[in-house]
């Protein structure tokens, strides 16, 4: 492991130091040598797997490329379709991830601050265990969640909420829950939002925990007199750059969770684009119809979004002015 | 100190006023633990149980049934179920140890170094934070096929190995070794590499275990490898096996071997939490965003 990026770091460094300056690239094989050599492995994969993919996609963007032939500039063709002729993507799918995620997102953020403060006015042990509960579901979410929300949400009347309903007469029909245009989307919301106690809610129940109990006294000889003012006045200052992080992780795992809406219904697209996300049509576009080019688009436009998302978080947040 | 009313975070003892958010924690935690109660009884659920109709919660008659059925179940291709098992272990195995080692070493350049591009680097990170990696699954695709590695092995495990929120945490947490320490081992003639293995991994360990977390989860529950880059079956993941259990055959027979399937996937991420817990808190209080 050690031995490769040494290799690679000394060819690096060959070809930037000019002929004749000897003493200059030792001194700084010295000095910046080994930071350089202790970054080498981490600083390859992200180059490959992190940045190379992002400079693909804008690159490709501005191509229309079928995966087969070599990829054909096109401009800005790709972006003006995606926004004036892609009526799915305008119907459906921007409004679906904007719902999604201006949902799912902020709810879950909020549900795990106030989840984190409440832990944190019990004792250690009952809080351990409560915290490892709410903890829990963002451990499984993808995978092996599909056997429990499929079984619950299961369209026959067998179906465990179905079941429920049936026998106490709420419903006459069993309600095809997961191929429904019309609940698709809430319970996509539902399951993100069970799931979203995840590293943020960790982050932010420490730094409830480790704020100076002294600031709290300070406060309150400064006259705050109850616990809602508490939290404005002292916790949530003390604590921002946890909540920070926290907020960032919300938008990450909102966007993340993407394909949830083709997992509990079982097909892309979904049942009348119902819960097409942009994850979804950019799969769609990208490995089922072969338009990479404009596949690509879609996905800057995602990472646009996301980025753009965080800025806001960013602000409301930063303790820089 | 009588007249002080306020806050009782982190309280050392049980008080009645403590008893108000217990009434919001615990049908709180109960609902949010319902799913997890019913992957664990489904999985011991007898097919008749399975399909009862009204539907119960939770297990009458417990059976090993299910399990018995996993791993006779050989697929189409004829993989036995334990094969994709042991892949998922090799593989979150490897995963769980290069990133910790990855991780920490960048973090100690980026805590303790001195270099020109330190900031910038650090502040692309940081970027990175916000890294979807499905968004990118196309460009992915196309970087892995001009590498060679469509269907190797190696593919499930070398695009985990970048972690910017890893990186980010350990670097935070290294951040807190104090430079006198290292500086009085380079007065006693300690190197970077021994520097970095006797005093960095040693007092680093909080944040090496929320890694740990962190890495296995990604490697123990990733479907994209196998998905998209690996054709050969016997190479592929246990958490795929799964992945194509569920959409195919979800409705009849499959059920019983899907919770137990579901249950295999579930337990060794909540063991390795639990074992890890107090740890993860310690490296959390340090996560904050500036």
């Amino acid at each position: 492991m050690e031995t490769k990026p040494n290799l690679a770091m000394q060819a690096g460094v060959r070809t930037v130091a000019a002929p004749g300056t000897r003493g200059r690239l030792k001194r700084w094989m010295q000095k910046e040598g080994t930071a350089y050599l202790f970054l080498a492995p981490y600083l390859t994969f992200f180059l490959i797997f992190i940045v190379l993919p992002v400079a693909f996609a804008i690159g490709l963007s501005f191509t229309s490329f079928n995966a087969i032939q070599l990829p054909k500039f096109t401009g800005l063709k790709n972006y003006i379709d995606l926004f004036t002729r892609d009526s799915v993507f305008m119907q459906y799918v921007l409004p679906n991830t904007l719902k999604f995620s201006l949902i799912a997102g902020p709810v879950g953020y909020l549900l795990s601050f106030l989840l984190a403060w409440v832990l944190a006015q019990i004792q250690r042990a009952p809080r351990t265990v409560l915290a490892l509960l709410i903890y829990s579901p963002s451990l499984t979410i993808g995978v092996a969640m599909q056997v429990v929300w499929k079984t619950i949400f299961n369209g026959d009347p067998t179906g465990y909420l179905n079941s429920l309903l049936l026998r106490y007469d709420l419903i006459e029909q069993p309600i095809q829950w997961l191929q429904s245009p019309d609940y698709l989307m809430g319970i996509m919301m539902a399951v993100t939002i069970w799931s979203s106690m995840g590293i943020g809610f960790l982050a932010m129940l420490a730094g409830v925990l480790n704020i100076n109990a002294e600031l709290y006294e300070a406060g309150y000889i400064d006259g705050i007199s109850n616990r809602f003012q508490e939290i404005i006045h002292i916790t949530i200052p003390a604590m921002k750059p946890q909540m920070l992080f926290g907020a960032v992780m919300s938008v990450v795992s909102t966007f993340q969770a993407g394909m949830i809406g083709v997992e509990l219904s079982g097909s892309n697209p979904t049942p009348q684009y119902a819960g097409q996300l942009i994850v979804n049509h950019i799969e769609d576009f990208g490995f089922i119809r072969y338009e990479m080019g404009y596949a690509s688009a879609i996905s800057v436009v995602l990472l646009l979004i996301i980025y753009l998302c965080t800025k806001v978080v960013w602000r409301l947040f930063s303790e820089k002015e | 100190m009588a007249s002080f009313q306020g806050t009782k975070i982190n309280p050392t003892r049980f008080h009645v006023s403590q008893l108000k958010f217990y009434l919001l924690l615990l049908p709180l935690a109960a609902f949010m633990v319902m799913p997890i109660v019913f992957i664990v009884s489904h999985a011991f659920k007898p097919m008749n149980e399975l399909f009862a109709y009204p539907p119960r919660f939770f297990v009458q008659r417990p059976t090993l049934d299910n399990f018995r059925l996993l791993f006779a179940n050989i697929t189409t291709s004829g993989i036995p179920v334990s094969r994709y098992l042991f892949n998922s272990l090799v593989i979150t195995l490897i995963t769980v140890l290069a990133t910790i080692l990855i991780s920490a070493a960048a973090g100690y350049a980026f805590s303790k170094k001195k270099f020109r591009l330190k900031d910038t680097l650090f502040e692309i990170n940081t970027l990175a934070l916000m890294f979807v990696p499905i968004a990118v699954a196309v460009p992915r695709y196309f970087v892995v096929v001009k590498l060679g590695l469509i269907d190797t092995f190696a593919i499930n495990i070398l695009p985990l190995l970048a972690m910017p929120v890893g990186l980010f945490l350990i670097k935070q947490f290294i951040d807190q070794v104090p430079n006198e320490m290292l500086e009085a081992a380079q007065i006693d003639g300690a190197g970077d590499w021994t520097i970095f293995r006797k005093i960095i991994i040693p007092m680093t360990m909080p944040a090496i275990a929320t890694i740990a977390i962190l890495a296995f989860q990604v490697a123990w529950n990733n479907t994209e490898p196998s998905t998209l880059y690996i054709y050969n079956e016997s190479i592929k993941n246990f958490a795929y096996y799964m992945s194509t259990f569920t959409a195919t055959n979800n409705e009849v027979a499959g059920q019983g071997i899907a919770s137990a399937a579901a249950l295999i996937m579930f337990v060794p991420n909540v063991l390795i939490f639990i074992f890890m817990q107090s740890k993860v808190m310690n490296t959390m209080a340090h996560s904050g965003l500036k």
